[in-house]
């Protein structure tokens, strides 16, 4: 029992926040491009934090449910209709035996995820059970899911969640927005002269067709480095903004690799992150350099908004505390059965 | 204290720390060691480490620790190592199957004879300066510069698994199948990177790995135990005996 794809969708994907506590042995972390919408997706099920979910890009897949279980859609417009009727996403769905999940095109954003009750039955590979699709690694069976894929459910029976109706968010929009994209320079930014670096912070780039769960390479005007782009090899973190010769940034996302040997002029701070990553081919980016303290602050004010989303869904909604609207709701069941 | 070390912020959740940048076998003693005492003092919120050449990138959790409490810790931490002493140096004996590939082209490249070549890139030990771009990918120094020959300048779309190769002045072994544009002189059948195993990566940054020219037959024999699990090389921990795995 679990979930059959009936079409997988361009480029889905099974992922939890990453294969981390390996990168010194060349494993690349992976996971989730959009960290914000893969939490807020178990948030809604009150699944563990780290639980699997399947990230699904450009257009997504179609799926068949052999089991009930509870669901939750977050991350960039899919457009997802259940058996021919629109659904909410940033909501909890019911899904019966039978049932027919249609993820259309990404109206808005890039990617959206799809997190699940009853878990996915895919094995812990290194810690994680992340896809690393250019190694073959973990996820279901290391590589993007496929039509006719079956993937069966961890766990039975978890069909009931307390406050059913009270899960459900405000959406997250997608919409491109103005906002600059928020940054902190270095470690090797000294290896671009002052123009280059004012260049960077104070021009709007593009996003190019390259873009993918590597890395975003943007267009925009040259950024000028003091003697070239070659440092020693180091370590990449995700959102790290490399400048090869060419003078144009290139931004490493979820299956970076773990070490290169292009200047980094800069990183993008962890709460932009789901932001960046959202932004669609041809859309304008330009950045803002910020401080340490400003970056914490904004990740910890992010935090506290998780905990304010966790108590709102673990209220009790309007028809638990009215009863007349659960009564009527109720006579309506019993008006409306055949004799 | 070492002063030479710096501690820089990378992005919110990274700190660099840095070493003087050169590639040298003393530097790559102090980054293993660094990264051997990181490892063991289980720092709250440290989600993982990079060693490279001259560099570890801690990469951590900013909700769970701030940078300055951070690099308090790691300064304490990477101080205390240095006083304690080093990580065991292990050393490998590599079997190698030279010949085919591009070895042609690096004959005709470099001047010297397949004989030559074989001579020159076995004979010396190599060190591990750090692991990176696939699982168990070996960044070896140490190579003769007479073998140094520039890389592809198209890089081919396949490279098979274990395969021996020379990229400009450096050397190493692919682990897995995977484009690359270094020049191929050779096979070995060790797994490097075995997924069956506990520790799938073979290799770590700080051991020291020399190649031995086995002949083809002897080559297609091991690879027929390597299917079977035996590792086909031999190690040595620190004074211990050499032993064969």
């Amino acid at each position: 029992m679990g979930i059959r794809l009936i079409k997988a969708g361009m480029f889905t994907t099974v992922q939890d926040i990453g294969r981390t506590g390996f990168q010194s042995r060349g494993f690349r972390a992976c996971g989730v491009m959009d960290r914000r919408s893969f939490r807020i997706a178990n948030l809604l099920l009150d699944n563990p934090e780290n639980e699997a979910v399947l990230e699904c890009t450009l257009t997504g897949p179609v799926i068949e449910f052999t089991s009930e279980m509870i669901i939750a859609i977050t991350g960039g417009n899919f457009q997802p209709e259940v058996n021919g009727e629109p659904v909410r996403m940033y909501e909890a769905l019911y899904m019966k035996k039978g049932d027919i999940l249609k993820l259309g095109s990404a109206v808005t954003g890039r990617t959206c995820y799809i997190a699940f009750s009853n878990y996915l039955q895919v094995p812990v590979v290194m810690g994680s059970r992340s896809t690393d699709t250019l190694c073959g690694i973990g996820g279901f069976k290391g590589r993007k899911l496929q039509d006719g894929d079956y993937i069966e459910e961890r766990i039975k029976r978890r069909k009931y969640l307390p406050y059913f109706l009270s899960r459900k968010l405000d959406l997250d929009e997608f919409d491109t927005s103005r906002e600059k994209i928020c940054v902190i320079t270095g470690p090797q930014d000294d290896m671009f002269t002052r123009r280059g670096i004012s260049t960077f912070l104070g021009s709007e780039y593009t996003v190019t067709s390259s873009f993918d769960r590597m890395g975003m390479r943007l267009e925009g005007p040259f950024v000028e480095s003091r003697a070239g782009s070659d440092i020693i090899s180091d370590g990449i973190p995700f959102g790290a903004v490399q400048i090869p010769e060419n003078g144009k940034p290139i931004i490493m996302l979820a299956d970076h690799q773990t070490t290169g040997g292009y200047a980094k002029i800069c990183t993008v701070i962890t709460a932009d992150m789901p932001k960046l990553v959202q932004r669609r081919i041809g859309d304008r980016i330009s950045f803002r350099a910020v401080t340490p303290e400003e970056a914490r602050k904004k990740i910890l004010d992010e935090q506290q908004e998780f905990q304010q989303m966790r108590d709102r869904i673990h209220r009790p909604c309007r028809e638990v505390l009215d009863c007349r609207l659960t009564a009527k709701r109720v006579r309506q069941l019993f008006e409306d059965r055949p004799q | 204290m070492n002063k030479r070390i710096e501690f820089l912020p990378e992005g919110d959740s990274g700190i660099l720390i840095r070493w003087p940048q050169e590639i040298s076998p003393q530097i790559t003693a102090e980054v293993s060691a660094a990264a051997h005492a990181l490892r063991h003092a289980r720092i709250e919120g440290i989600i993982d480490i990079i060693p490279a050449y001259c560099s570890i990138l801690v990469c951590f959790d900013p909700t769970a620790v701030s940078f300055s409490s951070l690099h308090e810790r790691l300064f304490q931490c990477i101080g205390r190592e240095k006083a304690a002493g080093t990580a065991v140096i292990r050393r490998f004996e590599i079997p190698v199957c030279y010949g085919g590939g591009d070895m042609p082209k690096v004959m005709q490249y470099t001047g010297l004879s397949e004989a030559e070549v074989i001579e020159l890139h076995s004979k010396p030990e190599y060190l591990v300066h750090m692991i990176g771009f696939l699982p168990g990918f070996p960044y070896l120094g140490g190579m003769d510069e007479r073998l140094a020959v520039p890389r592809l300048k198209e890089p081919r779309a396949v490279i098979p698994a274990r395969s021996v190769g020379i990229g400009g002045s450096q050397t190493g072994i692919y682990p897995l199948s995977s484009p690359g544009g270094w020049n191929l002189i050779g096979r070995t059948p060790v797994r490097l990177y075995d997924p069956a195993k506990d520790d799938p990566v073979l290799l770590r940054t700080g051991d020291l790995v020399r190649f031995v020219p086995v002949s083809e037959e002897a080559c297609a024999a091991l690879e027929a135990e390597a299917e079977v699990g035996k590792g086909c090389y031999r190690r040595q921990e620190g004074e211990n005996e050499w032993e064969s795995v």
